[in-house]
């Protein structure tokens, strides 16, 4: 962690509630983190955990109403994006941060060419005109491994694969150079074998470009290789923060814990994951006074009850920057 | 796509034959005859030879092949000849009305300029009310214009053409005098004066119509839009910071408007059929009051004709709405 250097990203606080019909979902409860100059941080946590809506309330990609955030501050560089108007917002929406999306079978519009898809942002933002923005997009599609670029330009989505449409969405992420991308499950719809390929993509553009990456992914296998931080979600809340070393040699939280065994074995068998954590992420109908995990806790003790845990660090740097944990049980506590 | 159309053609080719056949005999074995027509002071033989001059003596089977070569042969010769002033079909038995003893072909051919003038712009009337209403209906769902744009298409939908025709009729002609409540349909457009006494009295015809047109088309344009605003497309498109306009206009309505344009060329056939009620309501002089007449005075050709005249539209109408739907859609190949 490069020290004195502002971050790219800082999120403070976010709060963000679903108003429907049925009442309130409190999807996302007090997050905060932050990202460093070209670091790749993972986020984890099973599906209805909150990340994609932590992820889509930093630009304003969630649909308000229903969705509505109700605190919190979003600094990107010296800019609150949560307090700027949506005209500035959307100029920094595709040219500072980027955002590949988890299903690219339905993520690129069908009836627009790729060509015309990928100049769209470049031409907003970059102002190129359509004969500077098609030479771009061909540099895009090369720099993603498409072969061909130059021919490709007219061809439909339905014309791609579903790796290669996965490819020409990140192209269209970082077409206009951002600070961030965030890739919100961008290999979960995908083959195994093109997910790995796609993993190495980013491995690759990362090198090569040097932009922050926030990871978001349910598999805390894909992490291992990739990030240099971990952020593991739960109940719309950080449970547990640490680079990524600490977090596999140390997981301190029960939900970590049993993430991990989630992960497939040496020998290729892969743990069912009902048998090692029963039951199912909370649906947060309100904001939570006592802690979100403690229904499927083998830990639970009196003060999981009483008491929403807060993240308390377990090194001598501050909550967010070495390894923090959000849990009142403690494994000393209970070997001693 | 050419291939497939030109496939799509030949394959109209027995469907229509078909169709012409159900429609023929159909027709023939409708009760009463032209013959009651004719005064009973004529005498018995004068009768018969007017009868036989009308070919209805003949055996069914031997008027619909007769008919079948008129429809597709004479008449587009005779089409031609007056075209281009040449004489192919010269001497040719054309098919002739039962009621003017004319040929029922011009007199068709005197009528749809009336219907299209009306009923057509009715429809494009409809067509360019509708779709706005229902991209903005769709963009603001459950807004006090949505709300007002559901209940006006119950309205549209579910009152008849010929009471809200009337209604129309009692306010604007009846009441306040601004439009005549009869379409006068010789009258020629020459200059200024006549041209705004055109618009007025096709305003009221057009609008009963067009107002019909455009409930269904708004609605069938909102929930289109309805459905591709909800598209991971969308998404994307907002996260690349494309403005509201962008997203809305041209990313969601691209989409929105594929099964749109195929329900506007279906219902293009219905400008010549569809619209009886209204040409009968407001004495529009067109095809359908022409269908009407003809059914009242047993003119059997004529009600064969516009009917089989009809079908091939529809047919015709279905092949341009799928060919529009490839043309738009470009994960549609039909080769
Ligand atoms: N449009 C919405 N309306 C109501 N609740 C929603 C909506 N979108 C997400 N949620 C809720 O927010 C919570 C977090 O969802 P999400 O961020 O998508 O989870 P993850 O990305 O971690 O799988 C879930 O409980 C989900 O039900
Ligand atoms: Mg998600």
């Amino acid at each position: 962690m490069p020290d004195g250097a502002a971050p790219v990203l800082a999120v403070r606080g976010l709060r963000t509630v679903f108003r429907t019909r049925g009442g309130e979902i409190h999807a996302v409860n007090d997050v905060s983190f932050h990202l460093e100059r070209g670091e790749l941080l993972g986020v984890v946590g099973e599906s209805g955990s909150g990340k994609s809506v932590t992820m889509m309330s930093l630009i304003g990609l969630l649909p308000m109403p229903p969705a509505e955030i109700r605190a919190g501050t979003v600094m990107l560089g010296d800019q609150d994006l949560l307090r700027i108007t949506p005209d500035a917002l959307r100029d920094v929406r595709g040219a500072k941060v980027g955002f590949v999306f988890q299903d690219p079978m339905t993520s690129l519009n069908p009836v627009f060419n790729v060509g015309f898809q990928i100049a769209e942002p470049l031409r907003r933002h970059m102002g190129l005109t359509k004969a500077q923005a098609a030479d771009r997009a061909v540099e895009l599609l090369e720099l993603v491994g498409i072969p061909d670029a130059r021919k490709r330009l007219g061809d439909y989505p339905h014309q791609f694969s579903g790796g290669m449409r996965q490819r020409v969405m990140i192209a269209i992420a970082l077409a206009c150079d951002p600070d961030v991308l965030i890739a919100d499950e961008p290999t979960t719809a995908l083959d195994v074998t093109i997910q790995a390929q796609i993993l190495e993509l980013v491995k690759e553009l990362r090198q090569k470009l040097g932009m922050a990456i926030i990871w978001i992914t349910h598999d805390l296998g894909v992490i291992a290789g990739i990030a240099d931080r971990v952020m593991v979600m739960y109940g719309g809340q950080v449970v547990e923060q640490a680079p990524v070393k600490d977090l596999f040699a140390n997981p301190q939280h029960p939900y970590t814990r049993a993430l991990l065994k989630t992960i497939p074995s040496l020998t290729g068998a892969r743990a069912d994951r009902l048998q090692v954590i029963e039951g199912q992420p909370p649906i947060m109908t309100a904001a939570p006074t006592a802690c979100a995990f403690r229904d499927r806790c083998t830990h639970r003790f009196a003060r999981c009850d009483a008491e929403n845990p807060q993240r308390r660090s377990l090194d001598a740097r501050p909550v967010g920057f070495g390894h923090d944990v959000a849990c009142h049980w403690t494994p000393e506590a209970a070997d001693a | 796509m050419l291939t497939y159309t030109l496939r799509r053609l030949l394959l109209a080719i027995p469907t229509l034959l078909l169709i012409s056949l159900v429609i023929f005999f159909l027709v023939d074995l409708a009760p009463g005859s032209p013959a009651s027509e004719i005064p009973l002071t004529v005498p018995p033989d004068v009768r018969a030879k007017i009868l036989e001059s009308m070919g209805i003596n003949q055996p069914v089977y031997v008027r619909y092949l007769l008919w079948l070569k008129q429809f597709f042969y004479v008449e587009p010769l005779n089409g031609i000849d007056a075209l281009f002033g040449t004489s192919f079909a010269d001497g040719m038995q054309r098919i002739i009305s039962y009621q003017t003893r004319g040929p029922v072909f011009s007199l068709i051919g005197e009528r749809i300029p009336q219907t299209l003038k009306v009923i057509g712009t009715a429809y494009l009337v409809g067509v360019l009310i509708a779709v706005p209403i229902g991209i903005y209906s769709a963009y603001r769902q459950y807004s006090w214009f949505d709300q007002a744009g559901t209940l006006l298409a119950m309205i549209g939908f579910s009152v008849p053409t010929f009471f809200s025709g009337t209604l129309l009729i009692i306010i604007f002609s009846v009441m306040l005098g601004w439009f005549p409540t009869k379409y006068d349909t010789t009258l020629v457009v020459t200059d200024w004066a006549s041209f705004v006494k055109q618009i007025k009295q096709m305003t009221l015809p057009v609008m009963t119509l067009g107002l019909a047109n455009a409930a269904a088309i708004s609605r069938y344009m909102r929930s289109s839009m309805l459905e591709n605003m909800g598209h991971d497309y969308v998404r994307t498109a907002r996260a690349k910071g494309m403005s509201e306009r962008t997203v809305v206009l041209k990313h969601v309505l691209r989409n929105s408007m594929i099964p749109v344009v195929t329900v506007i060329a279906l219902g293009i056939p219905s400008i010549f059929g569809g619209a009886i009620i209204t040409e009968n309501l407001f004495g529009v002089n067109g095809i359908g009051s022409a269908l009407i007449g003809a059914i009242h005075g047993n003119d059997l050709p004529m009600v064969q004709t516009l009917a089989f005249i009809f079908a091939i539209l529809i047919v015709l109408f279905n092949l341009i709405a799928d060919v529009l739907y490839g043309l738009l859609d470009p994960r549609i190949r039909y080769d």
